[in-house]
């Protein structure tokens, strides 16, 4: 996978991930590009779309669109099948999740795809194991603000 | 100071501004608190503040300043901070900024951490957006951790050596002792980043994967069978509800395997051969209602296509993709047919049984489904199923999209020429090609279109009348009028004595006809190519017409004044044709002759023409046939100079008449005076056809023994040039020179590039020099070889020029080589 990005039906970003590098400007560009391709297809379309030497691969969840962009030898109906376990993840976590947890807890939706992806590949295919990883991480993470007796942001 | 704002309620906060421009006003004030928070260098809030940041970041705003500050979070103690702290580098920090280097240390530090969490974060970091300075430096902990009991680091760790490895390839072979056990772990976690890091050092290394073709691991088994094993549990084994996906178990970790073992059975019959079986298996028993089931199976087919598997198990492969090929499920559908497209080539007969399925394809609404049906559909025509799939791939025409048509033109197009049952279908089809998509055809169909119509001789009345009833009713799609116009010049007579057999023919006067053509004259919409298409057409027609001359003779003469200097020169050319040359007008305007067809072997295609269809020929220079030859020929005629020796590209050879004319018959020389048969098209520098056609192998050479003395062509400052020369049995006019340069100089001559030109009667083929470096004091040469063609038997004279880098400078230098024994030409 070389990056994956969450926007909404209106097109803000919620989530970037990049696996590549790239300047900053083209990643906007890329940004606007992609969004602009996804949201303009309709229902009727597939869920893949040729980009410059990539496959993008996206799935539309209530009002956030989730896309990945893939190399030519990947598995593309596995990937959406990457892209509902990643939506498990969150729904776990969070109970129900909504686009709402994702905007105020962004941070924590970045651990627990780093829990899920590294370097554009997948590292654990257990939801049990992954959650349970966040899970004692944020228990790191408490101890250490009940001691500091405040939030810690 | 106050503490600064949570950042819940920061985001709480923005989302409340109604505008942009709030927006970026409260982001400025919160950027600009922050800032002095960072210049205060305190501690406890920085988490905040860079959280923050990051949030801000993701709408677009710039945080570079922030930079620094996640480098100090990661060097804190403190959990939360290293959390945010690597989020922050991996949003903020790449390879690119020299800041990223000061990570290093930070990570080196807790990729040792005594937390697995701290540990797991460094390691997370490093795989996403390591640069190779770091990989280089990490690697060894990287490796380190590969070992570990701990699975969790285990698998982060295997995932962070695939991106070491995809930044520097050179550290592959360190962790190949590592990946010894990594196998045989229970932890599927584990397993998949196993997986995926043999994947990744068998796509690299063709080394790699030889060895792990053969490498016996510890448990004394083997790669594959391991894999085989492992997938077979997967399979067969019950329910587990933690792995579990819609009832199959753990469908990542299968369809990685998968494909580990198609890399490794490629090529390879023996590993191909201890997959069969569970490729069988895995291909019939998966369920298919689900996607998971079907992304199992895609991989699957794609893994059977690619290994040396046998007969049955590619056509069960075959299958299963007809299969997708029915399911309602768009995605599947578009796998298939990229699937099929992959495999059309190979099990060609396979996939013809599913062409009606491929063929109704082309109905969805899906842009990237029609157009992988359509190349399918291309692939798929033979000699049978020709009329059908014309049928459908001419509908198809009609209603697809614009960005297909010009694609989807040239595929019938090609396919009609490989297949066509008849000549009449041949041309009907062409011209429902035309009239549906006539602006999107491609420029070279035109010439092609004309010389097919000129070889089907009994169709010529029929073809008129078809293109002249099209035309009739729009002549916009200029392609179409472009072709029509030439046919209506040459087969105008036909046209109006309505001879038509094929179809009711119909009345047409040779006013109405030159009625038609003006109208394409004068019409805004005509290019102007196809003006000057239907101009020669109407002059054509005062040999073929009676009583129209002089309405000819008119419009001819109004054009001698056109703006366009195209137009104005042929009118002009033609006018002189009625007045000064009328005795020669019948013969120059006769009939074309049935044109050679030259086969189309890709860019060196020349379709030798007559003047009209490349009205460049009017240039002085012909215009090149492709790319390579033209720059050689540019070089040559610099080389040359004078104008009596013309480049390696030749136009047909005519004698030019001393008369003032003269520029007029050069201009309809192209155009076939005396019916001799048409020159075969140029050599190229690559592959000439006719070079070659004589000579079927070396020894049909003579022997060089047989006498012919060979030549120094040129000695100078130490570069010496031989030429030795045969000559062939079967074609007398060609001539091999085997040029050998050598050096007898102390310094060796570099980039030597040899260059040739010959006076116009003669034609040149350069084949590839054996390198191009002349070692000194020679001890070795450089040889290449020249093919001259040489059908006048003239003496043969060349001018060469040679360039080289000699002594550190640039040396270039021309000569003339005239010392050519008699028995090399005569």
């Amino acid at each position: 996978i070389h990056f994956i990005l969450l926007f909404s039906r209106q097109g803000k970003l919620r989530l970037q991930k990049w696996y590549t590098t790239l300047p900053d400007k083209e990643k906007k560009k890329i940004i606007r590009e992609i969004v602009q391709i996804i949201l303009s297809r309709n229902q009727k379309t597939s869920s893949f779309v040729d980009w410059k030497d990539l496959k993008l691969v996206y799935k539309r969840y209530a009002s956030l669109y989730f896309c990945c962009a893939i190399e030519e030898q990947d598995n593309e109906l596995l990937t959406l099948e990457v892209v509902h376990r990643y939506v498990e993840l969150l729904d776990k976590y969070f109970g129900n999740v909504c686009e709402l947890d994702i905007i105020f807890n962004f941070e924590k939706a970045y651990f627990i795809l780093d829990e899920f992806i590294i370097g554009g590949e997948v590292q654990e295919t257990s939801k049990k194991t992954a959650v349970k990883a966040i899970e004692d991480s944020d228990m790191l993470q408490e101890t250490v603000e009940e001691y500091m007796n405040k939030p810690a942001f | 100071m106050p503490a600064p704002i949570r950042l819940r309620e920061l985001i709480r906060t923005i989302r409340t501004a109604r505008t942009q421009a709030e927006e970026r006003e409260m982001i400025q004030k919160e950027c600009a608190a922050i800032r002095s928070s960072f210049r205060e260098e305190d501690n406890t809030y920085r988490c905040r503040n860079v959280a923050k940041l990051l949030y801000m970041h993701m709408l677009g705003y710039p945080a570079h300043f922030g930079q620094l500050e996640c480098l100090k979070l990661i060097a804190s103690q403190k959990f939360t901070d290293k959390r945010i702290g690597y989020l922050g580098a991996m949003l903020l920090l790449d390879e690119r900024q020299d800041v990223h280097l000061l990570m290093t240390n930070c990570i080196k530090n807790d990729l040792n951490h005594s937390t697995q969490y701290v540990q797991g974060l460094a390691l997370c970091t490093l795989g996403c957006m390591g640069s190779s300075e770091m990989c280089r430096d990490l690697a060894g902990e990287v490796e380190k951790l590969l070992k570990t009991s701990n699975s969790y680091l285990r698998k982060k760790a295997a995932l962070c050596a695939v991106h070491v490895i995809r930044k520097v390839p050179e550290l592959m072979e360190m962790f190949l002792p590592a990946t010894k056990n990594l196998l045989n772990e229970k932890n599927h976690g584990v397993l998949h980043t196993s997986v995926v890091l043999l994947t990744e050092m068998c796509e690299r290394s063709p080394d790699m994967l030889a060895h792990f073709r053969k490498v016996r691991q510890l448990s004394s088994s083997q790669l594959v069978p391991q894999l085989v094993r492992i997938l077979k549990n997967l399979i067969m084994s019950g329910y587990s509800p933690e792995h579990d996906v819609s009832g199959i178990s753990d469908p990542f970790l299968q369809v990685r395997i998968l494909r580990l073992l198609r890399i490794l059975g490629r090529n390879d019959d023996d590993s191909s051969e201890a997959m069969n079986d569970i490729l069988a298996q895995v291909a019939t028993n998966t369920e298919t209602s689900k996607n998971v089931g079907n992304a199992i199976l895609y991989e699957t087919v794609l893994t059977i296509m690619d290994i040396k598997s046998e007969s049955g198990l590619r056509v069960l492969a075959i299958n299963i993709l007809g299969r997708f090929l029915l399911n309602n499920d768009k995605n599947i559908r578009y796998v298939a047919l990229t699937s099929l497209l992959k495999t059309v080539q190979t099990d060609h007969n396979a996939v013809q049984r599913h062409r009606s399925t491929i063929v109704d394809c082309l109905k969805d609404l899906d842009v990237s489904i029609k157009r992988r049906a359509m190349e399918l559909s291309f692939a798929l025509v033979n000699g049978n199923n020709v009329r059908g799939m014309m049928k459908e791939l001419l509908y198809f025409l009609d209603s697809c999209e614009p960005e297909f048509k010009a694609d989807c033109a040239s595929g019938i197009f090609l396919a009609a020429e490989k297949y066509a049952p008849s000549k009449r279908w041949h041309i009907d089809t062409i011209m429902r090609v035309l009239t549906t998509a006539g602006s999107y055809v491609r420029d070279d169909a035109v010439p092609n279109l004309i010389q097919l119509i000129t070889n089907s001789v009994e169709m010529h009345a029929y073809t008129v009348q078809r293109l002249y009833k099209a035309i009739l009713g729009d002549y916009s799609q200029q392609p179409l009028v472009q072709v029509a116009s030439w046919c209506i010049g040459e087969y105008g007579d036909l046209l109006v004595s309505g001879q038509c057999e094929e179809e009711e023919p119909i009345q047409v006067t040779e006013d109405e006809v030159l009625d038609i053509l003006e109208s394409v004259l004068i019409s805004n919409m005509s290019a102007s190519v196809t003006r000057g298409y239907a101009l020669t057409a109407i002059m054509k027609l005062s040999t073929r017409f009676t009583c129209t001359v002089n309405r000819i003779k008119k419009v001819v003469s109004i054009y001698g004044s056109s703006i366009d200097v195209e137009l104005q020169q042929r009118a002009v050319e033609y006018n002189a044709l009625f007045k000064k040359y009328d005795h020669m007008r019948p013969a120059l305007l006769e009939r074309m002759p049935v044109m050679e067809k030259v086969t189309t072997n890709g860019p060196t295609e020349i379709v030798q023409t007559n003047g009209e269809t490349e009205p460049a020929v009017l240039e002085t220079k012909p215009p090149p046939s492709g790319l390579q030859p033209a720059s050689q020929a540019n070089d040559l005629l610099d080389l040359l100079g004078g104008s009596d020796i013309t480049p390696v590209i030749p136009t047909a050879p005519t004698s030019k008449p001393a008369s003032a004319g003269g520029e007029l018959l050069d201009l309809l020389g192209d155009l076939n005076l005396t019916g001799s048969p048409v020159s075969a098209p140029a050599p190229q520098i690559a592959q000439p056809p006719f070079l070659l056609d004589g000579l079927t192998s070396q020894p049909l050479f003579n022997d060089i023994a047989a006498g012919i003395p060979s030549i120094t062509a040129y000695n100078k400052n130490g570069l010496k040039i031989d030429f030795t020369f045969e000559r062939s049995n079967t074609n007398p006019s060609v001539t091999v020179i085997t040029i050998q340069a050598s050096n007898s100089t102390e310094l060796d001559m570099t980039d030597f590039v040899f260059q040739a030109a010959v006076p116009k009667t003669f034609q040149l083929q350069l084949l590839s020099p054996s390198s191009s470096v002349i070692p000194a004091f020679n001890s070795g040469t450089i040889t290449q070889v020249i093919k001259v063609l040489n059908p006048q038997k003239q003496q043969l004279r060349m001018r060469i020029k040679l360039t080289y880098n000699h002594k550190g400078s640039a040396m270039q230098d021309l000569a003339e080589v005239n010392n050519f024994p008699p028995q090399s030409w005569q």
